[in-house]
């Protein structure tokens, strides 16, 4: 029933998470005792079926949303550093705010100066390549440069957690791919600890250290992987190493089970 | 396009040529129906006279005053509104039941508690367009998506911080909406106003020329409310554009 301090190497522990919704019709259980935990530094993706409670579980490791039950720990918050930092799916960016508002909108509200956060703004528009079109709005750019927006915003505020809500599930495959290696690029360079969560498999392994299956709803752990890919990685020699299409069917097979529960009227 | 603009001034230059035509050939009694060279003339007249800039002078003051009186505690009480459920619940009802009311009906009353100076213009038009922008602003706020105030909370704002960055610039585009219905609403009301218990001010100048049967002045002031409400509707769309850079 409490957030409190992680102990030493896990960066992100959770025991025991349940968390209910009211409903018309009693309470609807959306997870039910998820235990897990995130190293630090780590990049751990978390993949369901749609529905399983990814979203949820997500919004309470980031304070949205309160638990029901059990425990979830993250970092201590440290002054001038949040605990967390969250990349939404679908609208990520403040439409009435241009670029650069965007990037330092964390910074604003922690109350860091003008002017660092003008330079710690820059530096991460830069980081995402958006340099060019840091005094352009949203509206100005296409689906792919806003969540670059949403990913520059969060690394600016330094955060201890990375949290990722499918970031790049609006996107066309091909872009999807190119962001994908981006974010990869950046996060060699900072090494965060990263809680992904995406419904596509081939993002999971591709990206992730770790990838941790939830059941159909209500969500549990139902098992997790260990990505072997060496870093940093090449798409591409990964595409062809036969471990990955292993990886990918046994992984398949698992969701597909959950999947087909989940549709059950 | 460019065949449809200039279709769009032939039919009102068309209609002021008839009408001269029609008053100066004695189709029209000019008594009546005096031709728009004449009523330009008089119009021209009051201008130079400084009468007609006096009422035009106070009728603007009047709406400017009454609008900034309504508008900036009506964008307050629609941003709590919108947020807080807790706040809409209480105050709901009432807006619900005063906002029907023709406002103009109130009018009497108002004389009556203010007295037929200034305060009672500046109040009619402040209540008239108050219900307007509340109401926008606060369905501004209830339509934005989730999605926003969950980005600002999961950044540590907090309510003053919501509201600032995401209540407020959210709803300015419904804000507007509402200031542009109740500039409507402002010009009507004070036009009104001004005929029922006035002695300055655009209506009071169209009542006095029909008492005294000065056709040509009604006529020069109805073009002047005319040109009142475009320039107002005109200024309005420029600010619009000017706060909000981020519309597509």
């Amino acid at each position: 029933m409490s957030v409190t301090t992680a102990p030493k190497l896990a960066a992100v522990a959770v025991s025991g998470l349940t968390k209910t919704y009211p409903g018309p019709r009693g309470p609807v259980v959306a997870l039910r005792d998820v235990t897990f935990a995130v190293g630090g530094g780590e990049f751990v993706a978390l993949i369901g079926p749609s529905g399983c409670g990814k979203t949820t579980l997500l919004h309470i490791l980031a304070g949205l949303l309160a638990p029901t039950g059990g425990e979830v720990s993250v970092p201590p918050r440290r002054p001038g550093r949040p605990p967390t930092a969250v990349v939404f799916q679908g609208i990520s960016t403040l439409p009435w705010f241009t670029v650069r508002q965007n990037v330092e909108y964390g910074l604003r509200l922690q109350g860091v100066p003008r002017r660092e956060r003008h330079e710690r703004a820059e530096a991460h528009i830069g980081q995402v390549g958006l340099l060019a079109f840091a005094d352009a709005y949203p509206f100005q750019l296409s689906e792919g440069m806003r969540q670059r927006v949403s990913i520059a915003r969060a690394l600016a505020t330094d955060p201890e957690i990375l949290l990722m809500d499918e970031p790049f599930a609006n996107l066309d495959e091909q872009n999807r791919l190119l962001l994908q290696e981006e974010l990869l690029r950046i996060w060699q360079e900072s090494r965060k600890t990263v809680l992904f969560v995406t419904h596509s498999l081939d993002e999971a392994i591709r990206l992730a250290d770790r990838v941790l299956v939830l059941s159909a709803s209500p969500g549990r752990i139902l098992t997790e992987v260990r990505v072997p890919f060496d870093r940093p990685r090449d798409f591409r020699a990964i595409r062809e190493d036969p471990q990955y299409g292993r990886l990918s069917a046994s992984l398949w097979d698992l969701l597909r089970a959950e999947v087909l529960k989940g549709r059950l009227p | 396009m460019r065949n449809s603009r200039w279709l769009a001034l032939f039919s009102p230059l068309a209609l002021l040529l008839l009408w001269e035509a029609g008053s100066r050939l004695r189709f029209l009694d000019p008594r009546f129906i005096p031709p728009p060279s004449v009523i330009l003339a008089s119009l021209a007249d009051l201008t130079r006279s400084g009468e007609l800039p006096y009422h035009v002078l106070v009728s603007v003051r009047r709406i400017i005053t009454g609008f900034l009186l309504g508008a900036v505690p009506a964008v307050g009480a629609g941003l709590a509104m919108g947020l807080s459920r807790q706040v809409r619940a209480l105050l709901m009802p009432i807006v619900a039941a005063i906002y029907p009311i023709p406002k103009i009906a109130i009018y009497p009353l108002i004389i009556f508690y203010l007295g037929i100076g200034e305060a009672s213009k500046v109040s009619i038009v402040a209540l008239s367009i108050f219900f307007l922008v509340l109401l926008n602003t606060m369905a501004g706020v209830i339509g934005l998506d989730r999605a926003y105030f969950n980005i600002a909370r999961a950044y540590g704002a907090g309510p003053l911080g919501t509201f600032a960055t995401v209540a407020f610039p959210g709803a300015l585009p419904a804000i507007f909406t509402g200031l542009k219905l109740g500039m409507g609403f402002a010009l009507i009301v004070i036009v009104g106003a001004e005929l029922l218990g006035s002695d300055a001010g655009i209506g009071f100048l169209i009542w006095r020329s029909y008492q005294i049967f000065a056709v040509d002045v009604m006529f020069a002031g109805l073009l002047v409310t005319a040109l009142l409400g475009w320039l107002a509707t005109a200024a309005l769309d420029w600010l619009e554009h000017r706060a909000l850079p981020w519309r597509p």
